[in-house]
């Protein structure tokens, strides 16, 4: 366990807080992470970068990426999919849609930002996911996951808000959806059987990063 | 010195190519190509914008959908909305704004970080916008 993990406080302040409520940054929690200066290390060996980032846009981490990288960054909210598959009870037809959604080409990407997005996904559309994030995923190239290890209590999505490489602030807004699922570490890499783990870290805030690398 | 600014108004609908070498100001609709290479464009809040974009710097209140090539900044604001792909060595998109699409913030021929690009730099950023811009609208 390292030091930034002892210092990191427990993941409790975010329930507090009423769901959909407007939020100030000040009072976003901040948790240590081990996995994201690791993949940024991944991408600085390739110049102009493109990455994909499966999260609702954070205009601090966009900023963040383009001055760390320079980078090109695909915005693709996969968690505003699924609220508008929760909306129009279509919940079955979630599988395909994400067997189409990203009309990237193959290989193309240096970096993915999967953030927790597979913790709200059924078994059937988490693996059409993760087939076409590894299709997409240039050889080298890596992914960056998180996923809960303890059992989901409220209907919320986070946004990860990038502080500086070993920080990031939590910040929950409302969902249509809870997390679906614990997964094991056999079931996540299941999920992902063209890639291989690089690192896998269990932080004291119940969540895993683990850093998936695309073999060369 | 105060600078000029010009104001296209809530009512005013355009279609076509608008070309201008002094900072602007949308409250209605364009349709088409905008091109301010030297100036600041601003989208008003009641500005409504189908068009490739191209501009010193672009401030987004309103609603832009095509995409936007800055060669300094793009500043999505708090309720501002862009669906289309962004080109700029700078972009701030605020917490209530809207975004769909990519940030292209790749540092052409390795300029070191904070860098701005200079005109060679952006030329080049928008003629590869240009190869790959859509038909115009509406001209």
């Amino acid at each position: 366990m390292g030091l930034l993990d002892r210092l990191a406080p427990r993941k409790t302040e975010p329930d507090a807080r009423p769901q959909g409520a407007a939020s100030d940054s000040a009072d976003d929690p901040v948790f240590a992470t081990k996995a994201l200066r690791k993949f940024l290390s991944c991408l600085t060996s390739h110049e102009s970068p493109v990455l994909l980032d499966l999260g609702p846009v954070v205009g601090s981490n966009v900023s963040f990426f383009g001055e760390q990288l320079g980078c090109k960054i695909f915005v693709e909210d996969i968690f505003a999919d699924i609220d508008r598959h929760v909306r129009d009870n279509k919940l079955e037809d979630l599988p395909a849609f994400l067997k189409r959604r990203l009309t990237i080409s193959d290989g193309s990407v240096d970096g993915i930002l999967c953030w927790d997005v597979i913790d709200y996904l059924d078994r059937a559309a988490a693996q059409e996911l993760a087939a076409q994030l590894t299709r997409v995923l240039r050889p080298d190239g890596a992914l960056l996951g998180f996923f809960g290890t303890a059992a989901p209590r409220e209907t919320r999505y986070t946004k990860f808000i990038i502080v500086d490489e070993v920080n990031l602030k939590y910040r929950p807004y409302a969902a249509l959806r809870g997390r679906q699922a614990i997964l094991l570490n056999r079931d996540i890499i299941r999920l992902f059987p063209g890639l291989r783990v690089s690192d896998s870290f269990l932080l004291q805030n119940n969540l895993r990063e683990i850093l998936f690398r695309k073999p060369a | 010195m105060e600078k000029d600014i010009v104001n296209i108004g809530k009512s005013v609908v355009i279609k076509g190519e608008l070309n201008g070498s002094e900072d602007l100001t949308i409250e209605g609709h364009v349709e088409g190509t905008i091109q301010l290479r030297d100036h600041v464009l601003t989208i008003g809040p009641n500005g409504r914008i189908k068009a490739q974009v191209f501009a010193k710097s672009v401030i987004v209140l309103g609603e832009v959908t095509g995409n936007v090539t800055a060669s300094d900044k793009v500043d999505i604001r708090d309720n501002g909305s862009v669906d289309g792909d962004i080109i700029a060595p700078r972009v701030a998109i605020a917490e209530g704004a809207h975004f769909r699409g990519s940030v292209d913030m790749q540092r052409k021929g390795g300029a070191p970080q904070g860098a701005k690009p200079g005109p060679q730099a952006a030329s080049q950023s928008q003629q590869q916008q240009s190869a790959n811009a859509p038909q115009r609208v509406g001209a």
